[in-house]
């Protein structure tokens, strides 16, 4: 039992990581991680909603009708993501100036939505727990390194401390372009390591 | 026990107990956070006006305008002697982060004078060095910031209306918000409207102070304030 219980947790992190092998939720990786702390902090909201929905889901997987799961599940992953929307406005408002619209579409962040289905929909609450942690500590992993990577190149920072002068820093990797070379080349990175 | 087979009524029945209870938990969790967040946007408005005014006389002046993805609203401290004292960005949430996001430190930059507004006279009339021509005042002058033209343009647009309050353009008709709120203060000037000769003027809120057809000398004592 404890064996599947850390399987399920190391899971997300390496062998199934969510951005590198999984390739779920391009949309927030490319926009949020133009700085290593807004990657860290979108990773981290997305952790606590994937944790909340899939237990929430795990617990109520016999009382969804199989046609109506995918509305269900929504609505659930909504509500979360509202309130954990909610309580950044109030208790961190600079975490939520810098995700901005970021935030409310964790919703439709396929990561989430898939878990439900893929995991938490077939599984007893304690192991989607885990998997959600596993997941959301992978995924929140990949956007920190994709955003120190992008942070270091663009603009000489590194979670904002300076490393070398802003003038040696590649415009183009603050902006979009550079988003889908940095994640393309740790892509690449991360898979050569995990065939060897 | 088995999942729940797909009829209608239990599709219905599930659907809409879900919905009940998210619903419910939000609203209770609304409620909750709602002093705090509104508490929040106090502190940030206060923080704002304190840092503007960096300790000087002067008043602090609020301001938006459409930028490149959304509102910019700024804070101003102009003194009384008609100069920025400094600035503050309350919200540029929607501009491109690592470009028009800059607009929170670049035009208070000390070291390059070329964009750096603090210490300027608020003339009010701000625009971007490249849209400027040969008859634009070197005060007026300002330098975009690198690759986020549109944003710096709607900053300094923003920036000038925070002025054109202060300058006394807008505040008698009522238009405003200041930031300081209900102050009464006497905007002492000739209001440029007509008396009536009844004791009230076409144009300021105010009395006319005097019963005489004519121009209207007159202290506007009214809260500026909606």
């Amino acid at each position: 039992m404890a064996n599947k219980a850390l399987s399920t947790l190391t899971n997300g992190i390496l062998k199934e990581n969510p951005t590198f092998a999984l390739v779920l939720g391009m949309c927030p990786t490319l926009a949020t991680t133009g700085s290593a702390i807004n990657g860290m902090s979108m990773g981290l909201a997305t952790m606590v909603v994937l944790i909340c929905s899939n237990v929430v889901i795990s617990l109520l997987k016999n009382l969804i009708p199989d046609n109506v799961r995918i509305p269900a599940f929504i609505v659930v992953i909504a509500s979360f993501v509202t309130m954990v929307q909610l309580l950044l406005k109030a208790y961190a408002p600079a975490v939520d100036d810098a995700l901005g619209l970021f935030i409310p579409l964790i919703v439709v962040n396929c990561i989430v939505l898939g878990r439900a289905e893929a995991f938490a929909a077939k599984n007893n609450a304690g192991l989607s727990a885990l998997d959600g942690l596993g997941m959301g500590l992978g995924f929140t992993l990949s956007l920190t390194v994709i955003g120190a990577v992008r942070e270091l190149l663009g603009t000489g920072k590194v979670f904002d401390i300076a490393i070398f002068s802003e003038n040696y820093g590649m415009l183009i990797f603050v902006l979009a372009p550079g988003a889908f070379i940095a994640l393309g080349y740790l892509m690449a990175i991360v898979n050569k390591i995990q065939k060897k | 026990m088995a999942k729940l087979e797909s009829s209608l009524k239990n599709m219905i029945l599930s659907l809409t107990c879900i919905c009940v209870v998210a619903g419910g938990v939000l609203a209770g969790v609304y409620m909750l956070t709602l002093e705090t967040i509104n508490a929040a946007a106090e502190q940030k408005k206060m923080d704002a006006e304190a840092a503007v005014l960096n300790g000087q006389e002067g008043v602090a002046v609020m301001a938006e305008e459409q930028g490149f993805g959304g509102l910019i609203k700024v804070m101003v401290g102009i003194s009384n002697e008609g100069e920025i004292l400094g600035y503050e960005v309350l919200d540029c949430s929607q501009e491109t982060p690592g470009l028009g996001s800059k607009c929170v430190d670049w035009f208070k930059n000390a070291e390059k004078a070329g964009q750096n507004i603090v210490g300027r006279k608020a003339t009010g009339k701000f625009i971007v060095s490249k849209d400027a021509t040969a008859e634009t005042d070197e005060n007026d002058r300002v330098d975009a910031i690198t690759a986020a033209t549109i944003s710096s343009r709607a900053f300094l647009k923003a920036i000038n209306s925070a002025c054109a309050q202060v300058n006394g353009a807008d505040c008698c008709s009522g238009a405003t918000q200041m930031a300081v709120p209900a102050e009464e203060h006497h905007c002492e000037h000739a209001c440029g409207g007509e008396c009536k000769g009844d004791g009230s003027c076409g144009k300021c809120q105010g009395a006319c102070g005097h019963h005489e057809e004519g121009a209207c000398e007159h202290h506007c004592e009214h809260h500026c304030n909606h």
